[in-house]
Order: structure tokens, then C-alpha cells, then sequence
């Protein structure tokens, strides 16, 4: 993803790997370019090795193998002080005996800018932040969000290379956290940044981000835009993980150009994307997102189908939560738009649900799920 | 509507009252075993020390007598016959000697003279004591005519003193000249002075031994550190009279150090190292370390990694970061340790006494002389005031600069 070919990306992991009891790959293997001023998500459960990701490159862990660059130039050899990265903590970090002007000056003053220059430059950057008036209090003395925009602030006036944020809005709760994605991203687009950042949260990431890593067990599962990453899968972990999705169990029967006709395991026949499972006789797991499986009156017959009964209607608000249940126990949810045409079954109906073949994706089915 | 009616008041106010109360009754027992033990004995301590009715009450018409003196010359006889008589009774109730001792300590050398004068005086009988008593009184001791004799008898005599904290700040009162400093030895001060350094000099170690420990520990896992605090507290379980007889056999002449450093031939001769003020100052600082490392230990635990990180993040140096950003933030847990080890070894006593000889004597050990041998309870009692004042002007100034509400125990 370098910005002009034949240059090198502008920051690279290359075969990164990391262990820190000498036994277990915390890291296996973490290959990633990014290209200056992209918004990069390492999206993963906790534990998955993200974190560490984040650590190595500002450098407060050492590399167990590979090499990162930036610019062309391994890091490994720079001293965490020299990297010129920007990082917003999970706990801010924000230092406690500071006032916020004196939070924000610090990096300034340590690259010993013009007193002048900091002040104007500590202005600017509160104002930035919107907290113009809040200039001489102490953090003790700020609501959560607003630590957070100091934070953001102190890792951004210094103009550095990278900015690295570590589940900066982990501590939010949900409605500030809506409203700080959106600063974050407003800042990103104003300023230019390179951000690299670090979240569990699935809808966090695919509202900010340019693309996403996901990682599992120190695996990068998937690297991607958001929408491809939701629309087409790599793999089952990423279809579960972003997202909701249902799952029905089969077998490859024959394959496409584009697609694979999968039989389900009670002999129906349906037609999906070609994704990690091409192998005639192979178990897949077949993953159709709720809000895309839909019933059978609105696609008519273009679509597969497959018979199931009601359980539960849930009224969620903006849509519709339906719950049935196939022949084989295996449970779907379907997403329908609070509309006035959400329909009304009884208990135990048998209803019809289709969903076309460009919208469910064929992917792996692990053993362990195989045996059940 | 926010605003309560009246019978609602009252009844919160008299359900806060039923809570405090119960919350009272909880502490009662603590309190009067508090007042029992410890505040009653230490105010009537202190109380001692301006408080003394001794020779009020062992010769009061002297001292009424003594009320219409001049000052400028030796009493008149009246005052002389008079006392004589209160000398004459005292002798036959066998309490002249308790006379003896508090003359003595008013004026050196009393002590013998009010003792023999009291044998003279104590044969005289009926009519011959009075009128040959004051005679008597003269010619068994010429001390008795010298006039500052009579102004110290006179400043004894009051029930109200501030003279034992004269001779706890090394001053004296003289009856031309008013308070100046003492013309004989001068020791207190001195003495004072010595204990202070000795105590910022074990604080300033204990901080330099205990800070780096601290940092290690903090950065240790949970079950490391608490293995290895184990150790750290390892000598509170020991008792104290076992690690400083300890350090006796360490430091004596032919103790364990000097028999190595001999050993290695770094020296011919042993270092006297025992009964010095360095004896003391080694040993309290072993003793009072692990006073300084767990409030030191507990503030660095709390303080999370990211906070250095940041600083290094924004460019900042290790060193400087550290210095910037660190040592502020356990500068809590730091004056808590100091002021702990700092307090506790000001007041020290039982190493100073066994390890610190004559040099690394402390104030401490000067208030134990004067209430177990020299019997002057209340100069200890106004030595033992000072101390305190000392220490809560201490802790007042340290309040003014660095603020008591920085302190964090743990």
C-alpha cells in the first residue's frame, strides 16, 4: 500500500515475531505496510498480540525477530525517545502534578522550542481540542472525556511521524466514546496523521479506520477495508468477530468461477462465494449476515433457501430482531428495518428464508466443530 | 419538592445523631484505654515540668518571708530565724535531705551544706532555736550569706517554673543580668543539634538505600515482589535487642568487619566502629529501612507504567523523564518514609544506648539519664517537651513546603 510504486511503504513490519517467555510466540509472524496517512486498525480479542504490536513499534518491547521501518529505516536501533511516534494511552497517562498547559508543553519544551513558540503552539492545540479555558487546571480536575482530548492533544503537538492510540476510548462510556470517534477522525482528516490503532471493540474500528488487522492468537486473521472485511470474510473467526453472522453447516459439492455450490446437511443445495474452502467433499461453514437473509416473499425465487421456524421477535428500535430455528437445532437471526412491512408470524411457524449467493461466502469449518 | 418539611428534618437529624452515636459507642473502648495509658501519663509529664511544689511546700514561711526581700543583700534575720525553725522541723521529719537535694539542684554544691547545717540547727531547742537559729544557719556555712543563694532558693520555691526549660536550652537566669546563655557546660543544644543530624543522616540513607529497592520491587511481578517484601520485613519479626546486639558483634573491635579487613590486609589496625555516632547512624538505618521502602513500595506500585512511557514517548530522555515525571509522583510515598524514619529515630533510644557509646548518644538517651539516674524528672520532662515541640514544628514547616496531605502511608 506504499503511495507511489517501487517506494517503500512508509511503515513496515516485516516477519515480526515476539515472545516473551522464550516458549510462546506472542507475535507469529506480523506483516503489515502502511502507507503515510492511513488510518490503520489492530483489531483483536484481548490478548491476540495487538498491544505488543503497538509496543514494539514505539518501542517500550524488543523486537524477538523481523524488523519494523519506518521509512525504509529499521527502528529497532532507536531509542523509544528518538522515534518521533506520538502515543495516546489507554489511561492517558496524562501526568497528574501538571496543569494541561504544562501536559501539552512538555514535548515542546523538551525539543527546546521558543517559549513564545510553545505558548502559541499549546493555544493552538487547546483550542483544537476545544479546551481553551481549561488551560491551568490540573487532570485531577477533568471529566473523562475531556482527559481524553488533552491526551489526544499531547500526542499530536509535536507533529510526530505516527500516532499511536492503545484503546483510547476504552474508559468512555458508550455515548462519549461515539462522539470521540468522530474528534479522532475530524483530527485525522485536519492534520494528516498516520495513526495506528489498537481496539477490541469491532464497530469502533470499522468507523474510523482506512483498514483492519484483525489478529487472533498472534495471527493477523485479515488485513482489510472496513467493508470488505464485513461484506467478504477471510475466514470464519473474522466472520464472527465483525458483526454478527449466521453460520449453516455443509459440504462442498462442486465449484464455480466465482462461487461453490455447497449441500447443506439436509440435502438442500445453495450457491455461495468462493472464499477459503474450494476443496470438492470439504465441511464448510456457509456465513450469511442477519440483515442480508431476508424472507422469501421480498427475493421471490433468485435466491437459496432454506425452511425455519420462528421463536422470538425482538424489537430493538432502528430494526427487527427475528430468531428461527432450522430442522437441525442450527439458529438464524434475521435483521429487518422497523419498517411498516417488519411481518408478525405465530410460534412455530415454518417460514422460508432466502438470501443470495452474493451475499453468503463459504469458509472453513475447524475440526472440532466438524466432530459436533 | 426539594425542601424538606420540619418533622422530616427532625427526623433525619435525629437519625444522623442515633448513627453518630452508635458509631461513638464503637470507639469508647479505644479511647478511654488511649486517655488511660498514654495521654494521661505524657500530660502529667509534661505537666511535671513547669509544675513543681517540692520546696513550696517543704519550707513555705520562708518563702513567705523571702516575698518582702530586697534582693540586694542577705536576708534579713527575721527570714533567717524563720527558716532556721522550718530547717529544725524538717530535720527531726528526716525530709532535710529531700531539702538537700532540690538546694543542690538550684545551686551546685548545696547539697552537703543544707545537710550539715540541718545537723547544727537540729540541736538547738525551745527558745535557743530562736533566737540563736539564724546565727546558726550563718556560722555553720558561709554560703548561707551570699545573696544569689537566697535569689535561687527564692526562684525554687515557686510552684510555677520555666526553669528547667532554661536548662534544657542550655540558659540560666541570674538575678542582675536576666536570662543568658549558661556560663557552665553546655550540653543540651549541642546535643539537640546532633540528634537532628543524626536523624536526617539516617533519612537521607534509608532513602538511598530504599528508593532503588522500591523501584525494583514495583516493577517485579505481584508474587515476586511479595516473596522479596517478605524479606523486607523479615527484620520487623526479628527482635530489635537481637539485630543490634547483632551489629555489636559486626562492628566491634574484633568483630566481623575488622577481622575481614584485616583478613584481606586493607588495614593493620581495627577501625573503632563500635560506641561511635557511625555505630548508631549504621545500625538505625538497618533498623528504621523498612519504614522508608513500604510506603515508598506501595506509592510506585500505583503508579502505571504508561506514565513513563508517555514522557518517553514525547521525547524526553530516560533520566529526565524520570526526574520530571517519576520522582514528583512518589514524592508522596517518599515524605512519608522520611517523616516516619526521620520522627522515630529523633526519639530513638535503645540502639543509640547500646551501640552508640558516649559520641552517638542521642537526646533520647540524656532524658533516660536524668529520670533513672540524676532523679531530675523534671528537666527530662522539659527535655522530652522540647523534643516534641521540635518535632511538631518539624512536621509544621514540612506541612508549609511540601504539604502533610502528600503523605501517602500505604
Amino acid at each position: 500500500m506504499a503511495d507511489q510504486a517501487g517506494d517503500k511503504p512508509f511503515l513496515q513490519f516485516t516477519n515480526v515475531k515476539k515472545t516473551y517467555d522464550h516458549k510462546s510466540l506472542v507475535v507469529k509472524d506480523f506483516n503489515l505496510d502502511v502507507a503515510k496517512g492511513e488510518f490503520i486498525t489492530l483489531l483483536g480479542p484481548s490478548g491476540s498480540g495487538k498491544t505488543t504490536c503497538l509496543m514494539m513499534l514505539a518501542g517500550f518491547e524488543d523486537v524477538t525477530s523481523g524488523e519494523i521501518l519506518i521509512n525504509g529505516r529499521p527502528v529497532t536501533s532507536i531509542a523509544p525517545y528518538q522515534r518521533n511516534i506520538g502515543m495516546v494511552f489507554q489511561q492517558y497517562a496524562l501526568f497528574p502534578h501538571m496543569t494541561l498547559r504544562e501536559n501539552l508543553a512538555y514535548p515542546l519544551k523538551v525539543r527546546k522550542m521558543a517559549k513564545d513558540e510553545i505558548n502559541a503552539k499549546v493555544d493552538e492545540y487547546l483550542a483544537l481540542v476545544e479546551l481553551q479555558d481549561f488551560g491551568n487546571r490540573h487532570p485531577g480536575q477533568l471529566s473523562g472525556g475531556q482527559r481524553q482530548r488533552v491526551a489526544l492533544a499531547r500526542a499530536l503537538i509535536f507533529a510526530p511521524d505516527i500516532v499511536l492510540m492503545d484503546e483510547p476510548l476504552g474508559a468512555l462510556d458508550k455515548k462519549l466514546r461515539e462522539q470521540m470517534q468522530f474528534e479522532i477522525k475530524r483530527l485525522h482528516d485536519q492534520l494528516g496523521f498516520t495513526v495506528i490503532y489498537v481496539t477490541h471493540d469491532q464497530t469502533e474500528a470499522l468507523t474510523m479506520s482506512d483498514r483492519i488487522a484483525v489478529f487472533n492468537n498472534g495471527i493477523v486473521q485479515q488485513c482489510a477495508a472496513p467493508h470488505v472485511l464485513y461484506e467478504r470474510p477471510a475466514n470464519l473467526f473474522v466472520a464472527g468477530f465483525i458483526g454478527e453472522s449466521n453460520t449453516l453447516r455443509g459440504t462442498i459439492a462442486s465449484v464455480e468461477t466465482d462461487t461453490v455450490t455447497v449441500r447443506l446437511e439436509d440435502g438442500a443445495q445453495v450457491s455461495c462465494l468462493k472464499a477459503n474452502c474450494t476443496e470438492i467433499g470439504a465441511p464448510t461453514t456457509i456465513s450469511i449476515r442477519p440483515e442480508k437473509l431476508t424472507f422469501t416473499d421480498r427475493l421471490g425465487t433468485t435466491g437459496n433457501q432454506i425452511k425455519a421456524r420462528f421463536v422470538a421477535r425482538h424489537y430493538v428500535g432502528e430494526y427487527i430482531r427475528y430468531q428461527f430455528e432450522t430442522a437441525d437445532k442450527t439458529e438464524l437471526v434475521v435483521k429487518n428495518l422497523n419498517d411498516s412491512s417488519a411481518p408478525q408470524f405465530s410460534a412455530q411457524e415454518e417460514v422460508a428464508l432466502a438470501w443470495l449467493a452474493i451475499d453468503s461466502q463459504a469458509l472453513d469449518r475447524p475440526q472440532a466443530q466438524a466432530a459436533t | 419538592m426539594s425542601s424538606l418539611t420540619t418533622t422530616e428534618a427532625r427526623q433525619a437529624a435525629s437519625a444522623q445523631r442515633k448513627k453518630r452515636i452508635t458509631a461513638f459507642m464503637f470507639v469508647v473502648p479505644l479511647l478511654v484505654f488511649i486517655l488511660l495509658t498514654f495521654v494521661a501519663p505524657i500530660a502529667s509529664m509534661l505537666w511535671r515540668s513547669v509544675h513543681h511544689p517540692t520546696v513550696a511546700e517543704l519550707i513555705p514561711h520562708t518563702l513567705e518571708a523571702l516575698k518582702d526581700w530586697d534582693g540586694k543583700a542577705v536576708p534579713d534575720q527575721h527570714t533567717l530565724q524563720i527558716f532556721a525553725v522550718e530547717l529544725n522541723g524538717l530535720a527531726k521529719e528526716r525530709l532535710s535531705g529531700k531539702l538537700a537535694e532540690e538546694f543542690n539542684r538550684a545551686y551546685t554544691g548545696m547539697s552537703s551544706v543544707v545537710k550539715s547545717t540541718a545537723r547544727k540547727v537540729a540541736k538547738l531547742k525551745g527558745d535557743d532555736l530562736r533566737d540563736k537559729g539564724a546565727q546558726t544557719l550563718l556560722d555553720a556555712n558561709p554560703k548561707w550569706q551570699r545573696t544569689d543563694l537566697w535569689y535561687a532558693i527564692q526562684r525554687a520555691g515557686e510552684k510555677y517554673t520555666y526553669d528547667y526549660y532554661l536548662t534544657a536550652l542550655d540558659l540560666e537566669l541570674k538575678p542582675d543580668t536576666g536570662i543568658q546563655v549558661r556560663e557552665e557546660t553546655q550540653i543540651y543544644l549541642q546535643l539537640y543539634s546532633k540528634t537532628l543530624t543524626m536523624a536526617l543522616v539516617i533519612t537521607l540513607l534509608c532513602a538511598a538505600l530504599g528508593y532503588p529497592l522500591s523501584y525494583y520491587l514495583a516493577g517485579l511481578s505481584e508474587n515476586r515482589a511479595n516473596l522479596l517484601l517478605v524479606l523486607v520485613l523479615l527484620p520487623f519479626w526479628t527482635s530489635l535487642l537481637v539485630r543490634t546486639t547483632a551489629w555489636i558483634a559486626l562492628l566491634q573491635t574484633n568483630g566481623v568487619i575488622n577481622s575481614f579487613l584485616m583478613g584481606v590486609g586493607l588495614t593493620n589496625e581495627p577501625f573503632e566502629m563500635l560506641y561511635t555516632s557511625f555505630a548508631t547512624v549504621v545500625a538505625m538505618t538497618h533498623i528504621l529501612l523498612p519504614f522508608m521502602i513500604l510506603p515508598l513500595y506501595s506509592v510506585m506500585r500505583g503508579i502505571d507504567p504508561s506514565y513513563m512511557r508517555a514522557a518517553l514517548s514525547l521525547g524526553d530522555k530516560p533520566i529526565p523523564a524520570f526526574a520530571k515525571i517519576y520522582l514528583p509522583m512518589t514524592l508522596p510515598g517518599l515524605s512519608a518514609g522520611a517523616l516516619l524514619v526521620f520522627i522515630i529515630s529523633v526519639g530513638y533510644y535503645i540502639t543509640p544506648a547500646l551501640v552508640g557509646g558516649t559520641d552517638g548518644q542521642m537526646i533520647s538517651n540524656i532524658i533516660a539519664f536524668h529520670m533513672q539516674r540524676s532523679n531530675n524528672w523534671e528537666l527530662a520532662a522539659a527535655l522530652g517537651s522540647l523534643l516534641l515541640a521540635l518535632i511538631l514544628l518539624l512536621y509544621w514547616l514540612y506541612d508549609r513546603f511540601v504539604g502533610a496531605s502528600n503523605i501517602k502511608l500505604g
